[in-house]
């Protein structure tokens, strides 16, 4: 690859960017990765699920290594991973419900994710480059193939939140009232945390376990520091969300140091900003 | 097996970081701030990798890291504890401050940077050196002898704050403090089951210990039991195996008995509905 180089010439730069094969490809992924978690994500950050959201993030681990070591194609090991470990968090939350043993339960869920991972890594050394990869992710490398499922995946999560956004809204915020309004609320959770694992499957395929938390947490909660309405917040956060992977892939363009560096860094400049914002106001 | 000094070492270190977490980590799961916990171990991760860039002693990098972290998380949330958005938000970030540390470092020394990264995040116990073990055996024994000093004080704020301010505990100093006291748990046993891992030893045996029973010392002495428990077993079965990797081994154990206890509760509570 030449050397880019950053110039004055904004419609220079552009060009340059989209000069790549690679560069497109991975413009196009970010695009779809950042509409997509900055919804599933301001439903994660309402209902106060961050710790299951990262544990979710964080299967993608055992689920590549586990299917590079059983020689199935990896996207097959990540989507069991999630759909596993979602319905692992779910099924201890039954009968005992409390708020104590959850975070627990989430916990052990995701430690045993990482523990099986290594397992499953130190049986085949040779096969995988190493941890950093799988969790770091390989923005670089998207396919065209990759790009049109992980369209498919965001097309049918999107549409999914959309036609259960009233109840899922209201077992959300009061899940007794919407108990008592005759909605399937321990449906509804599961429901949930299976599309967020999906989601996150899919993401964590392109961007790594670790960013696709970032882009999960980050834009939701910042909409949600400005305002509390659904639509507009969704909106507000979808933008946030493209605005920060685009400038994090433009700035790994032009300069030699990784992507997820530039995109954790502006998603947490933009929510302190909010927040310093907020205080000085009121 | 224990004619080896390594073997030594790992069950030394390993006890006292089992204590240390088991005890600690029944509060943690009482208090619900198992996520806290995650955020300080990938903290721990960064640190290490700090510490490997600028060529400080890793035990150092690793304890200023989640001790900046802890206090940093004290300090945001009321009460001494953070919410689960603010912590999520602060920790991506850090994790991308860990991203650009690494890319750093595979330049700076070729091919080292993926063992370093690789035993920060999973540990490597059987590797542990004399000096290591004494430090993690002091550490870990003055966090868990101080968790157990202040265990009344703490059950009390953790369960009803508002009373425990009425009785004149400090229930801000005590969240701030707990969360350092974390902070040094989570430095020391990353060197042992590694970063990743340590959520596991955490929350395993003290969940475990919350679903059996509810009474507090009981509940205590179980969870460090059990992570103990897990600890010299896990150590035994990865010496016996040697494709299987001591930390594995050992997170494996502790959250089959969390899945026994889990089991165990469900299966108590149909039998007689009212212990529910």
């Amino acid at each position: 690859m030449i050397n880019p180089s950053f110039s004055p010439d904004l419609l220079y730069d552009l060009r340059q960017l989209f000069s790549f094969p690679f560069m497109v490809n991975a413009l196009e992924a970010g695009t779809i990765v950042a509409v997509l978690a900055a919804v599933v994500g301001w439903y994660m950050v309402l209902r106060r699920q961050a710790f299951a959201g990262h544990t979710l993030a964080v299967m993608s681990f055992p689920g590549a290594t586990g299917a590079a070591l059983a020689g199935l194609p990896g996207v097959l090991g990540y989507y069991l991973a999630c759909v596993g470990a979602a319905l692992a968090m779910r099924g201890s939350r039954r009968g005992t419900g409390s708020r104590v043993t959850e975070t627990a339960t989430i916990g052990t869920v995701q430690a045993v994710g990482l523990a099986a991972g290594f397992l499953f890594l130190s049986l085949n050394q040779n096969v995988l480059g190493g941890p950093e990869t799988l969790l770091f992710g390989t923005f670089l490398g998207v396919t065209q193939g990759q790009v049109l499922s992980l369209l498919g995946v965001a097309l049918a999560a999107v549409i999914g939140l959309a036609v259960a956004s009233r109840p899922l809204l209201l077992a959300s915020v009061d899940p007794e009232l919407a108990e008592a309004r005759g909605v399937a609320v321990s449906w509804l959770d599961l429901g949930f945390l299976l599309l967020l694992g999906l989601a996150v499957a899919a993401t964590s395929q392109i961007t790594g376990a670790l960013l696709v938390f970032a882009l999960l947490v980050a834009p939701p909660a910042t909409a949600q520091l400005i305002t509390l309405r659904p639509w507009l917040g969704m909106a507000l956060s979808v933008v946030f969300g493209l605005v920060i992977v685009w400038l994090g892939l433009a700035a790994a363009y032009f300069s030699p140091y990784p992507v997820g560096f530039f995109i954790t860094t502006f998603a947490f400049a933009l929510y302190v900003l909010v927040a310093v914002w907020r205080w000085v106001r009121s | 097996m224990f004619a080896h000094d390594f073997v030594r070492n790992a069950y030394l270190a390993g006890t006292f970081v089992a204590l240390a977490c088991g005890t600690a980590g029944w509060l943690v799961v009482l208090r619900a701030q198992v996520f806290a916990g995650d955020a300080l171990s990938h903290v721990a991760f960064v640190g290490a990798i700090a510490a490997a860039l600028i060529g400080v002693a890793e035990p150092l990098g690793l304890l200023v890291a989640t001790l900046v972290v802890a206090a940093g998380m004290a300090g945001l949330g009321q009460r001494g504890a953070a919410d689960d958005t603010s912590i999520g938000i602060t920790f991506a970030w850090i994790l991308g401050i860990g991203i650009l540390l690494i890319t750093l470092l595979a330049r700076s020394t070729a091919g080292g940077s993926g063992i370093a990264a690789t035993n920060a995040l999973f540990g490597s116990i059987y590797s542990l050196g004399a000096q290591d073990t004494i430090l993690a055996v002091v550490a870990c024994g003055v966090v868990a002898v101080l968790v157990l000093v202040s265990f009344r004080p703490l059950l009390l704020a953790s369960l009803d704050s508002q009373m425990a301010l009425a009785r004149g505990v400090r229930v801000r100093l005590l969240g701030v403090g707990f969360l350092l006291a974390l902070g040094v748990i989570t430095a020391e046993s990353t060197q042992a089951v590694g970063a990743l891992l340590l959520l596991g030893l955490l929350a395993a045996p003290a969940g475990a210990a919350h679903q059996l029973t509810a009474r507090p010392y009981v509940g205590l002495a179980l969870s460090a039991g059990l992570a103990v428990g897990a600890m010299w077993a896990g150590l035994a079965l990865s010496y016996q195996i040697p494709s299987l990797p001591p930390s594995s081994a050992i997170i494996g154990l502790a959250a089959a008995a969390y899945g026994l206890a889990a089991l165990a509760r469900r299966f108590r509570w149909r039998a007689a509905p009212r212990s529910g």
